[in-house]
C-alpha cells in the first residue's frame, strides 16, 4: 500500500476545491497534493516568500456579466478579455482571420500534442494552474502568416480572494511573424491570486513577441510562468513591465532547441510601498550558434523589494553561443532593497557570455544639473527615471503601448518618487 | 547707475557634513550690464560661491544674504532660482545618458514659462531657437539632440553650457571655470558666445583661474577671492597684475 505524507498547508489550501475529473487535471491535482509550497530554503524561491498566497483561503471564480472598466487599457483593436481566468466573449473583440483563436477546456487542450508537455511537474503553481483552470485559450498562427496587428489579452481581476488560473497555449507556425500583448490589471479585485501559465511553441523561422504589462492591485498577488520552446532560426522576444501588485513573480523559461535562434528578454520594474517583484528567467541553450540578450531595470521606492535572477545555461555541445545579461537597479529610498543574482552555467568552450549588475541611487549631480536649468525636483526625478528605464520601454516598439505605460506610471506612481 | 541684479552680503557658508567654513563674509554687488571676474587661488571658495548661489545641496549658509533682482534666493529651490533668471555654467557638466539635450531643455523652458505665467513655446519655435542658438557657439545640431553631454568632448561640453545659457536667456549667469580644459579655438568660440549674449539687461560673473579668458571677455570688475572673502577689487588690469605676480602678495598684504 502506498502512503503519502500530505502537507497540511497544501491540504488546507485545497480544502473546498473540487477534485478535477478529467485525466490531465486529475494527474496535476495528484502531483499537487504531494507537493508543498516553496519556502526560502528552496534556492528557486530564496528571496520570495509565498505565505501571502499559501496562507490565504481562495475561492474559485464564477462566471460574471459585470461591466468592467478596461477601456483605458486597450491598445489594439483585437482583444480578448478574461475575467478571473474566465473568458468574457461579450467584452472581447477580434476576428479570427489572422490569429486562430480557440477556447477549450482541459480535455480539449489535452488532445494537443505539445500542450502541457514542457512544464515542470515539481512546480506547485503550474500544477495548480493545470489542475484548476476552467477555460484555456489556444492561439495558433498559421505557417508563413505575417500579422501586423497585435492581439491583446486583457486579464482582469475581480472580486475578493479569488484564485484565477489563466491558461494560454500559443503555437507560432513556421516562418510566421506576430506579437501579442498581455495586460494584467487589478480592476476591482482584492486579495486575489492570479496564477498564469503561458506555453509557447515558436516553430522554425518564426518570430514571436510577447509584450507584458503588469498593473495589478495593491493587494493582489501574481505568479506568471511562461514556458517557451524555440525551433531553428526562430526569434523570441518578451518584454515585461511591472507597475503594481503586492507580490509579482515572473518565471520565464526558454528552451532554445533550434540553432541560429535569437532570444530577447527586457524588463522594467517600478516598485513602491511594500511591493515585491521577482523576475526569474532561464535560458537553456541546448544547441550551437544562438544569441540571447537580457536587460532588466528596477526602480524601487518605499519599502519595496525586487529580485532578479537570470539564469543562462550553455549545454556541453552548444558551441558559439553569445549570451548577454544586464541588470540595473536604482533604489530611491533607504528602505527599498534588491537581490540580484545572475547565473551563468557554461559547459561548452566556444562561447561569449557576460553579465553585469549595478545598483545605486539616482545620480544627485544629474538631479542638481537638471534643477539648475529650471526643472523642478519632481520632474527632474521623472526625467532620470524615464531615462533609466527608457531602453526597456523602447523595446516595446509600439507607441500605443508605451503611451499606456506612461499613463500607468502616472496613475500608479504619480511620478512622485 | 543701472539696477542691481545680484546682491550678496556678508555671505558665510560651510560644508554641511564637515562643518568646515568656506565663505567667510563675502560681499558682491552686480549690476545690469556688468561683467565681473572672480579670481583666486585654489581652495579660496570660488566654486563654493557658485554652488551656494545656485542652491546645491551640501552647503549651509550660516550668515548673510543673496538677493537677485530683489528676490531672496536663499529661500528658493535650485529650479526656482533658475526660473527667477539665474544660470550656472558648470565647471564639470554632468553626463546624463538617456536624456536628450533638447528634450530636457524644452522641459526646462516650458517649466520656466509656466512659472512666469507665459505661454509654452511651440515645437516649431523651439526648434528654430535651437538652430539659431546652437550656431552661436558653433555647436553641431546633432549634439543638441544627443543625450546630455554624453560622449561630448571637453570643449563640446563647455559649448553646450553656453548653448543652454543662450536658450534660457538668464538675468545673471555664473560661469564656473568655463575656460578650463578648453583649447584656444574653443575658448574663442565660448567667449564670442558669451559676448553676444551679454546686454545691458543681464550680467555675467566669470569664475576663473587664469587671465587668458579675460583677453576675450573683458570684465568691468576683477575681484580676488581668498580665504572666503573678496580681498581686492579692481579693473581688468588687476587680472594682468595677478597673472604676473600670483596671489601671494595679496594674502600677505592682508596679513599686514
Amino acid at each position: 500500500m502506498m502512503t503519502t505524507v500530505l502537507s497540511e498547508k497544501m491540504q488546507s489550501f485545497l480544502d473546498g476545491f473540487p477534485t478535477p475529473e478529467n485525466s490531465l487535471q486529475l494527474a496535476a491535482y495528484n502531483r499537487l497534493i504531494e507537493l508543498d509550497f516553496p519556502t526560502t530554503r528552496d534556492e528557486y524561491w530564496k528571496y520570495t516568500r509565498v505565505g501571502k498566497i499559501s496562507n490565504s483561503k481562495y475561492t474559485l471564480p464564477e462566471k460574471s456579466i459585470r461591466d468592467l472598466s478596461i477601456e483605458q487599457y486597450i491598445v489594439s483593436d483585437q482583444f480578448i478579455v478574461i475575467e478571473n481566468g474566465l473568458v468574457r466573449l461579450d467584452l472581447s473583440q477580434f476576428n479570427s482571420s489572422e490569429f486562430n483563436i480557440d477556447f477549450k477546456d482541459a480535455e480539449g487542450l489535452s488532445e494537443l500534442a505539445d500542450f502541457n508537455a514542457n512544464l515542470n511537474n515539481e512546480d506547485v503553481f503550474t500544477q495548480l494552474n493545470t489542475a484548476f483552470f476552467d477555460e484555456g485559450i489556444e492561439i495558433t498562427i498559421d505557417n508563413k502568416a505575417v500579422i501586423e496587428k497585435k492581439l491583446q489579452l486583457i486579464y482582469v481581476s475581480n472580486g475578493d480572494a479569488v484564485l484565477a488560473n489563466n491558461r494560454l497555449f500559443i503555437h507560432a507556425g513556421k516562418s510566421s511573424k506576430s506579437s501579442i500583448v498581455i495586460t494584467q490589471i487589478g480592476e476591482s479585485g482584492e486579495n486575489c491570486f492570479n496564477n498564469l501559465v503561458t506555453e509557447v511553441i515558436v516553430e522554425d523561422n518564426a518570430h514571436f513577441t510577447i509584450h507584458k504589462i503588469q498593473s495589478d492591485n495593491d493587494s493582489n498577488t501574481q505568479v506568471a510562468t511562461e514556458q517557451i520552446a524555440q525551433g531553428d532560426n526562430s526569434t523570441f522576444k518578451i518584454n515585461t513591465v511591472t507597475l503594481n501588485g503586492l507580490l509579482v513573480r515572473n518565471n520565464i523559461n526558454i528552451a532554445v532547441n533550434g540553432q541560429n535562434c535569437s532570444t530577447y528578454m527586457n524588463g522594467a520594474v517600478i516598485g513602491k510601498n511594500n511591493q515585491h517583484v521577482d523576475n526569474h528567467t532561464f535560458v537553456d541553450h541546448r544547441v550551437p550558434n544562438c544569441y540571447s540578450n537580457e536587460n532588466y531595470k528596477y526602480v524601487l521606492d518605499g519599502k519595496s523589494t525586487g529580485v532578479f535572477n537570470g539564469r543562462v545555461v550553455v549545454q556541453k555541445d552548444a558551441q558559439v553561443i553569445n549570451a548577454y545579461q544586464n541588470n540595473g537597479n536604482i533604489l530611491l529610498s533607504d528602505h527599498a532593497s534588491i537581490n540580484s543574482k545572475p547565473e551563468l552555467e557554461i559547459y561548452a568552450d566556444d562561447v561569449k557570455c557576460s553579465h553585469g549588475s549595478t545598483t545605486g541611487q539616482l545620480d544627485e549631480d544629474a538631479l542638481f544639473y537638471l534643477q539648475a536649468r529650471g526643472i523642478s525636483k519632481k520632474n527632474a526625478k521623472r526625467i532620470l527615471v524615464s531615462a533609466f528605464i527608457g531602453e526597456v520601454i523602447e523595446s516595446y516598439e509600439d507607441e500605443t503601448i508605451t503611451e499606456l505605460i506612461q499613463q500607468l506610471l502616472e496613475k500608479e506612481h504619480g511620478w512622485t518618487f | 547707475m543701472s539696477k542691481v541684479l545680484l546682491d550678496i552680503k556678508n555671505l558665510h557658508a560651510e560644508i554641511e557634513d564637515e562643518g568646515k567654513q568656506i565663505l567667510k563674509g563675502l560681499n558682491l554687488t552686480v549690476r545690469a550690464g556688468e561683467i565681473h571676474a572672480i579670481m583666486g587661488p585654489n581652495g579660496a571658495g570660488k566654486s563654493t560661491l557658485a554652488s551656494v548661489v545656485a542652491g546645491k545641496d551640501g552647503y549651509e549658509v550660516t550668515e548673510g544674504s543673496i538677493e537677485m533682482d530683489g528676490k531672496d534666493l536663499l529661500e528658493l529651490d535650485p529650479d526656482e532660482r533658475a526660473k527667477e533668471g539665474l544660470f550656472l555654467a558648470f565647471q564639470y557638466p554632468v553626463e546624463i545618458p538617456g536624456v536628450s539635450n533638447i528634450n530636457f531643455l524644452r522641459t526646462a523652458i516650458n517649466e520656466i514659462k509656466e512659472y512666469r505665467k507665459e505661454d509654452p513655446v511651440s515645437a516649431k519655435d523651439f526648434m528654430s531657437m535651437v538652430r539659431e542658438k546652437s550656431k552661436l557657439v558653433e555647436l553641431d545640431a546633432k549634439l543638441a539632440s544627443r543625450s546630455v553631454n554624453e560622449g561630448f568632448s571637453g570643449g563640446e561640453k563647455k559649448r553646450n553650457e553656453i548653448f543652454q545659457m543662450a536658450m534660457l536667456e538668464p538675468k545673471v549667469s555664473f560661469l564656473d571655470e568655463t575656460d578650463s580644459g578648453l583649447d584656444i579655438d574653443a575658448l574663442r568660440i565660448v567667449a564670442a558666445g558669451v559676448n553676444k549674449l551679454k546686454n545691458e539687461n543681464n550680467a555675467v560673473v566669470l569664475i576663473t583661474h587664469y587671465q587668458r579668458l579675460l583677453d576675450y571677455i573683458i570684465p568691468d570688475f576683477v575681484h580676488v577671492l581668498a580665504d572666503g572673502k573678496i580681498v581686492k577689487t579692481g579693473d581688468k588690469n588687476l587680472a594682468l597684475e595677478l597673472e604676473e605676480k600670483g596671489y601671494d602678495w595679496l594674502t600677505e598684504e592682508k596679513a599686514l
